[in-house]
Order: structure tokens, then C-alpha cells, then sequence
């Protein structure tokens, strides 16, 4: 995608080029004017969810919750022919007068298979789609960028979107009420 | 790269003043501020006015100072009992079950009694990072992180009894269906095998909820450190004359628990997803947790057992007694750590309390229907285990109950003991919410005694009628369970995030991106302002 390989001064790549605001609010309506702009590579990193900033930076909904749902369902139903299988063909057990294959006596197991899977899922499909774990990131190199994890809202566009040049982004950022703009180094 | 210090305010901390000063005094009949009774005002869920920063500091504070003076000797205390019952488990092991007191009639007696006491004692924590957070009752994130903290080391405790009790303990592998030997497999159709896969999937949901919740947290830990040794080249380290500073080893290991956590909006998005779907799956799992160990006694034939109302009265009174369980463990810490207060307000303590009264009042009916079934039945067996065996004491009866006192101190703690919460001047009162969760708890036990051991010991065939007493291994296997409970429990307070970061900075008021007045120079005609392009 990305057509230019930006360098510092020093001869450093540019990752890309951050802006911190002060308020949940500031950094929503600059996310906003961000989306507007039409990049696609950027990102908004707060210390708390912000309620309503997919909307404002134009994320689509997740299909986690889906894969969760019929990861889910597959297991409880694998759970339960395994409690068939084994109960039911391969080792018949004569105990309590009970038939050897009865659904009735499988659904605890069963349930109880399908949310330990489901919880697996969500974890892990979690952390897969957001690429973590990931334990080096250019960001996590600035000073100013660890304050995410306090009280500070930060927006970082990627040198990689198509859209980006070193001064309208910077300018659009400034426009936006961004501070201590500041390039990022890979 | 900046060479100012970027945290001015943690070397403050760090160099003794741990607590911040309160701001202004609550208005008169409020409390802390926090007993609101005007319901068209919201109640604050964090006191004194703290910004994100200090939200940062006070609970980071907590796992980056040194502890209080109390919390080094409650540790060695706490851990010496736990290794008491470590010793008691050995002795166990190569001796036998018979060091126990149980016996052919009571052939579970207080180590299925301690079992269920202490998976109920966990479904508080469940309930609240679960259900309360389906139905947004956003008050839960002051208590969720201890909670769900409390509920995995209290599965720890309770899956325990039942792997010791199995007799020939190095076989339990055979519990779970892995291809063996002999060509068997384990019986599905057994509740005590319900009940394995209850327990584990319910420990393991719990533990991969509670993970997943302090990624960010650890992640705000693992940047404090980081900053602070980016910040200046010496610092304290692990041990004198061991050139590892705390802060290095610290940015390792919160670093690495982490996961790389960066804050980002599309992780925080998928995360939301992830995290409401897990709370909706615990749900429905911490209902069938309890209602399966219900099963173990409500599928077989014993009078006093064999009863449909056993799954909703053993899940209202799991709740009930993980609740007095969290405040318990809560009363005490938040007047031992600074700052507490600041999170657990009176507000919480009364909505707990009256959680209390709620669910109290449920195993109270639930007391009077099984006397009620047994005379409505008219199964003699029932009537008999309900007019004799429980509750009649043997001084007015010769027929009566030898374990009569067990019944009347279990329908004194958890009957009438939380009915107080119906003053408020009770359940406003912190001391008198610890009374109160501490006669619970014992009544809770003893609810478990009388179901399982006054059932047991008088079975249908008064031939075979016994008595049971717990011996010295019996008595210190439980009394080590509560220590190693709390141990864990005071490690959890040292070294983790003991309050959801995040979720709190996300309820408090400046955390909503309407919250400025919504004329502010970046209101809504920004909108389409793409000039730049």
C-alpha cells in the first residue's frame, strides 16, 4: 500500500506521526475529522474505551462475537458425541438401570464444554484479530506515549496509510487540537 | 527523546505521600457523599473529585509502594496455616481417608462441607463481573477485579477437597476421559462427573475473565515502571548489592503479562466485544455451577437430598455467602490501604448489603419449603429428616436431632442475622455489615454441614444410624484452606491491579466524550472539515 518511505533527519524510518489531546472529548471530534479525512491506517489510543469512538473513527463491528458463537456451538456438539460415543458405543457402562446413550444425562456436559470453548474463543480471537500478543511496537518507545496508560489521548496516523504526507498530516492534526505532535521512528 | 521526568507526581508518591488529600466535606445526611437519596441525582461512584491521574496513582500505588506495616506478618500468618494443611494433606495421602472422622454411614462429611462452601464463596465474583455487568450496573467496578480475584482462589480451595477425598489421589487423572490402559472411560451420566467439568470449565472461565480484564492494567503497570526507568539511571533494586532495579524487574514481568496492551481504539473495540460475550456466557455458567453441585445430592435418594428446589437455593445461597465473603475481605482493606474509600463508598456497601438481605431472605423461604414439601408430600422419610433430625433439639425430644444446634446456628446466621439490613442506619454501617458477613459465613458452613452430614447420618435404615466428628486432620485441612485463601488474597493485594483501572476512569463523569459542555470549539461543525485534502 504505502507508495513512500518517509526518513528523519537522522536517517531514521518514520512510523508515523502522533498528536495528544487532553480530553475524551477533544480526541472524539478529532478522531472524527481524522475519519473525514479519509485515512485508513490510524489509530486512537485512550487509556478507557470511549463509548461511541468506532463510530467516530469508522471502525466496522467485530465478527468475533459470530466466531465465538459457532466455535461454540461446535464444541458443545463435538462435547456431546464424545459423551455418546463413549458412553453410548465404545464402553457400554450397565450402572443405575439407565440406557447406556441417554441425551438427557449429556446436557450438563455438554452446556458446560460449549462455554468453556466459547470463553477460549473469545480470548484468543480477541488477541488474534488485534495481533497481540506483540510485545515490541515503535510507540511504546516514546516518553510521551506511555502517558496513554494514565490520562493522556493520543491519535497516531501511519506513515503506511496512502493518504499520508508529513505536512498535511500534520496540519490536520493541529487543526484538529492536537499537542505535541511529534513523529514516531520504526 | 524528553528528559523530563514524565511523572512527577508517582516520584511524589514514591517518596512517601501516599495519600491525597480529600476535597471538600459531603453534604449532611449523605454519608461520604455517597447515600444519596434523591433519586434524580446519580450517586458518585468515585469520591472526592479524583482525575484519571490520581485514579492512576492510588491503585497503582497499591502494588508499587511499600504495604502497610500489617500486611508482611498477615502473610507469614495466613501462609504458615496454609502450609499446616500442605503437612495435613501429606499425612492424608500416606495414610488414608480413615484420618478423617467420616465412616461408613457419613461417608461425606466435612470435606464435601468445605467443597461447597467454598465454590459457593466464588460465585459472588462471577455475579458481579457477570451479571451485573449485563445489566450495566456500573457500581460493580469498584469491587469486580477483588471479586473475581476472590472467586478463582476460592475454586482453588474448594476443587481441593473432592481431588483429596478420592481416596487413591495419584488416580485422579481418571476423572477426566483420557484414553487409558484398561479401555475405559469415565460414567457421563454420573452428577459427580458433572461436576468435574462444572468446576473446571468454571475455574477456568474465571480465570481467563479475570486475565483478560487486567491486560490493560498490567499495562498501565508495566508503562509506570518503564517511565520511571527511562526517567532517571539509579533506582531502588531487588536487594542490596544486586544492581536489578525493582522497576526492571517490574516492566519484565507486567511487561510480559501485558501482552503488548497499547491502548488502541480497534483493540478496545474487539476487547468490548470479547468482554461483553464472556459476561454473558458466565452467566448462564455460574447458574449451572452451583445447580450441578445441587445435582450431586438432589439425583440420589436420600431423604433430606432428594428435592427439586435444590438449584436455585444452593445459587441464591452461593451469592448470598460470596457476598458476605467479598465484604469480608473488602471492610478491612478499604480502611487499611489509602485511598480506598475513595472507590468503595458507602453506596456500594449498602447495595451489597441489601444483596445480602435479598438472597438471605431467598434461602430463608427456601428453609421453610423443604419443611413445607416434607409435611405437604407426606413422604414419611421427608417429614421425619425435616421433624426429627434437623431441627428438634434433643433437650425437648428423645427422638430429636443430635446435630440440632448445627440446624438453629445455620437459621441464625443466615436468617435472621441479615434481616437488620432492613434499617438503613445497619446497612450504612460498616461495622455492622462485617457482623453481619461474618455470621454469615459461619452460617453458610453450617448450612453445608446440616445438608450433608445430618442428612447422611441417618439414613433409612436406623441400623445403620451413626454419628460423625471431625478429627485434628479434618479441622486443620479446613482451617489451611482459609489460609491459603487469604494468602493468595494478600498477594493479589501487593502485587496486582486491585482495582479495574480502566473501567473506573471509563464510569467516572469526565470519561464520556459529551461530558464538556456541547458548545465547545470542537462541537459537531468540525464535522466535515477535510480542507487539508
Amino acid at each position: 500500500m504505502s507508495s513512500k518511505v518517509y526518513t528523519t533527519e537522522s536517517g531514521e524510518v518514520v512510523y508515523g506521526i502522533v498528536a495528544e489531546f487532553d480530553t475524551p472529548a477533544d480526541v472524539y471530534h478529532a478522531a472524527e475529522q481524522v475519519r473525514d479525512a479519509g485515512y485508513s491506517k490510524w489509530d486512537v489510543h485512550t487509556p478507557f474505551p470511549i463509548h461511541g469512538m468506532e463510530d467516530a473513527m469508522g471502525v466496522k463491528r467485530t465478527i468475533l462475537p459470530m466466531i465465538i458463537g459457532v466455535v461454540g456451538l461446535t464444541c458443545a456438539g463435538l462435547g456431546f458425541l464424545m459423551q455418546w460415543w463413549m458412553n453410548g458405543v465404545d464402553y457400554q457402562l450397565t450402572v443405575q438401570g439407565k440406557p447406556f446413550a441417554t441425551w438427557q444425562a449429556f446436557v450438563p456436559i455438554t452446556f458446560e464444554l460449549g462455554i468453556l470453548f466459547s470463553a477460549f474463543t473469545a480470548i484468543i480471537g480477541m488477541l488474534f484479530f488485534n495481533r497481540l500478543p506483540q510485545w515490541y511496537h515503535p510507540l511504546l518507545k516514546k516518553d510521551r506515549f506511555l502517558r496513554v496508560s494514565d490520562d493522556r489521548f493520543m491519535i497516531c496516523i501511519e506513515a503506511g496509510d496512502s493518504n499520508f504526507d508529513p505536512d498535511r498530516t500534520r496540519a490536520l492534526l493541529e487543526g484538529a487540537g492536537g499537542k505535541h505532535i511529534d513523529l514516531v521512528e520504526e | 527523546m524528553s528528559s523530563i521526568h514524565p511523572d512527577q507526581v508517582t516520584a511524589q508518591h514514591l517518596a512517601g505521600l501516599s495519600r491525597l488529600p480529600d476535597r471538600g466535606t459531603p453534604a449532611p445526611g449523605t454519608g461520604d457523599g455517597s447515600l444519596i437519596d434523591d433519586p434524580s441525582v446519580r450517586s458518585p461512584l468515585v469520591l472526592n473529585e479524583r482525575t484519571f491521574k490520581e485514579v492512576t496513582d492510588i491503585v497503582c500505588g497499591y502494588a508499587e509502594n511499600k504495604p502497610g506495616k500489617w500486611w508482611l506478618p498477615a502473610l507469614i500468618i495466613s501462609g504458615s496455616i496454609a502450609t499446616l494443611g500442605g503437612l495435613a494433606i501429606l499425612y492424608l495421602v500416606i495414610t488414608g481417608i480413615g484420618t478423617w472422622g467420616l465412616n461408613n454411614q457419613v461417608d461425606w462429611a466435612w470435606d464435601i462441607t468445605n467443597f461447597v462452601f467454598w465454590i459457593g464463596i466464588g460465585h459472588a465474583g462471577t455475579l458481579i463481573s457477570a451479571i451485573l455487568c449485563l445489566l450495566k450496573q456500573k457500581w460493580r467496578t469498584a469491587v469486580n477485579r477483588s471479586a473475581e480475584a476472590m472467586t478463582i482462589f476460592a475454586v482453588i480451595c474448594a476443587a481441593t477437597f473432592p481431588g483429596i477425598h478420592i481416596g487413591r489421589q495419584w488416580m485422579a487423572w481418571f476423572l477426566p476421559p483420557i484414553p487409558n490402559a484398561n479401555n475405559i472411560w469415565p460414567n457421563f451420566k454420573s452428577p459427580l462427573l458433572w461436576d468435574v467439568f462444572a468446576i473446571s470449565t468454571y475455574g477456568t472461565v474465571s480465570a481467563l475473565f479475570w486475565f483478560m480484564g487486567m491486560i490493560p492494567d498490567l499495562a498501565t503497570l508495566r508503562d509506570r515502571a518503564d517511565m520511571r526507568l527511562r526517567a532517571s539511571k539509579s533506582g531502588p533494586t531487588i536487594a542490596p548489592f544486586i544492581p536489578i532495579r525493582v522497576d526492571a524487574v517490574r516492566a519484565y514481568i507486567y511487561g510480559f503479562l501485558s501482552l503488548g496492551w497499547r491502548f488502541s481504539s480497534r483493540h478496545w473495540h474487539r476487547y468490548e466485544a470479547a468482554y461483553l460475550v464472556l459476561a454473558g456466557i458466565s452467566t448462564p455458567l455460574v447458574l449451572s455451577v452451583h445447580s450441578i453441585v445441587s445435582f450431586d445430592f438432589a439425583t440420589s435418594i436420600l431423604p433430606g437430598w432428594h428435592t427439586t428446589i435444590f438449584p436455585p437455593y444452593f445459587v441464591a445461597g452461593a451469592i448470598f455467602g460470596g457476598f458476605a465473603m467479598v465484604l469480608l475481605l473488602l471492610i478491612p482493606a478499604r480502611e487499611l490501604f489509602p485511598n480506598m474509600k475513595d472507590f468503595i463508598t458507602l453506596r456500594h456497601m449498602e447495595n451489597m448489603a441489601k444483596i445480602i438481605l435479598v438472597t438471605g431472605s431467598m434461602v430463608g423461604f427456601a428453609y421453610t419449603m423443604e419443611f413445607f414439601i416434607a409435611w405437604y408430600s407426606g413422604n414419611e422419610y421427608e417429614s421425619h429428616v425435616f421433624k426429627f433430625n434437623r431441627a428438634l433439639p434433643t433437650w425437648i425430644s428423645d427422638k430429636g436431632a443430635p446435630y440440632w444446634w448445627a440446624y438453629w446456628a445455620m437459621i441464625f446466621c443466615n436468617v435472621l442475622s441479615p434481616q437488620v439490613f432492613w434499617m438503613k442506619k445497619f446497612r450504612t454501617s460498616p461495622t455492622a455489615i462485617f457482623a453481619v458477613s461474618f455470621l454469615v459465613t459461619i452460617g453458610m458452613w453450617f448450612e453445608r454441614f446440616v445438608i450433608i452430614v445430618t442428612s447422611l447420618h441417618r439414613a433409612f435404615l436406623p441400623g445403620e444410624w451413626g454419628m460423625f466428628f471431625p478429627t485434628a486432620v479434618d479441622i486443620t485441612t479446613f482451617i489451611a484452606s482459609c489460609g491459603v485463601f487469604l494468602t493468595l488474597f494478600l498477594i493479589f493485594l501487593k502485587f496486582l491491579p486491585v482495582f479495574a483501572i480502566a473501567e473506573l476512569k471509563a464510569v467516572m463523569p469526565q470519561a464520556s466524550p459529551h461530558h464538556h459542555h456541547e458548545g465547545h470549539a470542537h462541537g459537531g461543525g468540525d464535522h466535515s472539515k477535510g480542507g487539508h485534502h
